[in-house]
């Protein structure tokens, strides 16, 4: 794909102790479930994100497994309770092993 | 009232009225001119009812048509236009046959309407009296309704949304594009001229890339509605045809759009920005100006009508057609407005020259083309109810259908095409 940068929005760059903050994020994969035939009758093979985490300075506060039923083009949305500063770390780890990271900044105050 | 239903009502109705016909029509013919219909705008809806009620009425109605255009090219299959499956001359036509059936055509621009004198004022300042009035001046285009949009930017990141150079614009810059590049839509919001039509468009422009192998190219479609007409067809098709090509994104998704700027190209959303190659924006859309400027418009900026006859509920002289109209449960499409114009016709003749007149009945079918020979189609038939014009039956295609079946669809559309316009301009 042109740009399998990932797009994230925080609800806010900075947050006070104990504050809920909102993610958003939507990364561009194709998501082939693995169970649909091609013209031929052959099988596409599996190509699925399975795995979505995401760490706020180093420690993870959501995550979560995908399954094939996730539509192409993934978008995820979950909150998080401010607890430190630091880099806020999205990675979608794909069947074949690469991975999508994307990261923004949260200040915690 | 249990045994005397509209129908029956109906049936008395006429006769009376046709036992009654002679004694009021003579003197007219006698002492005056011929009843007069006049009609704003040369598209489906207006087309139709011209040429309808100039054909049945065989010359007792005198019929105007007025509209600015010497050719009309049509919004319907300008997708196909757009993906090469048509040419420009196939969905262009004029008005030689709309003349011969006995139809004067004005070409000039209907620049307001006198309700009180009964008059539409053309731009040239000629006053054309009518005794019955049908509008069917469409859309037109809320600019503003998208930040940083304007007619000028529509020079640059063309809607289409009105066939003709519009169209021929977005063609030049889909051809223009090179691999890797990134197509945003930016879709209206409801109610809009045909509700499919968007999702047809970027299957088209998936067509065209897939067709000149940009693999590397996107499109992206940044929606204000969380759902859209057949969704679930589209969104198989695209899966099948173009998978990973074409990303939708819903209201929560994108979180509103910000901004366009047709100077970079550059189109703003509260979660991300994008660099468009192309930028088709489509923004929301009201009647057009001449049906708003005559105080037939409600707050909603279409026209509310009367469900049994078409006619204006602002003005018992004046039908509202096609897109212009509140059309219930109907979408705006050449169909629906075809299918309006006709019962239209039918009021109009029965009230100027007590011709017959049946319940309304409308129907409607849409089809979308998603690739080559791969066409989906929704419908159904309409009739008065609840105060609006209600959905009576529907049907629409499934998932999963057989790929014959698909081009069996595509094959009536190009056939409903061809009868329709013939129905339109002759």
């Amino acid at each position: 794909m042109a740009d399998v940068k990932p797009r994230i929005k925080l609800d806010k760059k900075e947050a006070k102790k104990g504050e809920i903050v909102e993610v958003k994020a939507l990364v561009s994969h194709i998501m082939e479930t693995g169970q649909r035939k091609d013209s031929k009758g052959e099988v596409i093979p599996r190509k699925i994100l399975n795995k979505f985490a995401c760490t706020v300075n180093g420690k993870e506060v959501f995550s979560a497994d995908f399954e094939p039923a996730i539509s192409a083009n993934p978008y995820i949305q979950f909150k998080f309770k401010a607890a430190e500063s630091g880099p806020v770390v999205l990675t979608w780890t794909d069947d074949d092993g690469s991975k999508i990271v994307g990261e923004e900044k949260i200040t915690v105050t | 009232m249990t045994d005397l239903t509209r129908r029956k009502f109906t049936v008395l109705a006429g006769a009376s009225l046709a036992a009654l016909s002679t004694p009021l029509f003579a003197p007219r013919a006698l002492g005056q001119a011929k009843p007069r219909l006049v009609v704003i705008g040369g598209g489906p809806g207006g087309g139709t009812v011209a040429r309808y009620v100039a054909k049945d009425s065989a010359g007792a109605i005198d019929v105007t048509l007025i509209e600015p255009l010497k050719t009309y090219t049509t919004c319907f299959f300008s997708n196909l236009y757009v993906a090469g499956f048509r040419d420009f001359k196939s969905i262009t036509h004029n008005y030689d046959k709309v003349k011969k059936g006995g139809v004067k055509v004005v070409h000039e621009m209907a620049a307001s309407i006198d309700r009180d004198k009964k008059q539409v004022v053309l731009a040239g300042g000629a006053r054309v009296p009518y005794d019955r009035l049908v509008i069917a001046p469409g859309i037109d285009i809320k600019f503003d309704s998208v930040p940083g949009y304007s007619e000028a930017a529509a020079q640059v990141m063309p809607h289409a949304w009105k066939a003709g150079a519009q169209t021929q614009l977005l063609l030049k810059k889909l051809n223009a594009l090179k691999d890797g590049d990134t197509i945003v839509m930016i879709t209206p919001p409801n109610p809009y001229r045909c509700p499919p039509g968007p999702y047809e468009r970027a299957s088209m422009f998936a067509h065209v890339l897939k067709k000149k192998g940009h693999k590397k190219s996107k499109i992206v479609i940044l929606d204000p509605k969380p759902a859209f007409s057949k969704q679930a067809l589209f969104m198989e098709g695209w899966e099948k045809h173009y998978p990973g090509m074409i990303e939708w994104q819903d209201p929560k998704m994108h979180g509103g759009i910000k901004s366009v700027d047709p100077k970079t190209g550059e189109i703003k959303t509260d979660l991300a920005s994008y660099k468009a190659a192309l930028a088709n924006v489509i923004p929301a859309q009201t009647a057009g100006k001449i049906a708003r400027d005559a105080g037939l418009a409600d707050q909603s900026g279409f026209c509310p009508i009367d469900p049994e006859n078409m006619k204006s509920k602002m003005d018992a002289n004046i039908f509202v057609i096609g897109d212009a109209c509140i059309p219930g449960d109907m979408p705006k499409s050449a169909f629906s407005a075809n299918s309006q114009a006709k019962v239209a016709a039918m009021v109009v003749r029965s009230e100027l020259v007590k011709s017959r007149a049946f319940p309304a009945r409308y129907s409607n079918t849409c089809w979308s083309l998603i690739e080559t020979d791969d066409a989906v189609k929704i419908g159904g038939t309409y009739e008065p109810g609840e105060g609006k014009i209600k959905q009576a039956s529907t049907f629409v295609s499934q998932k999963g259908e057989a790929a014959d079946l698909h081009k069996q669809n595509y094959k009536e559309s190009v056939d409903w095409y061809a009868g329709i316009v013939a129905d339109i301009f002759g």
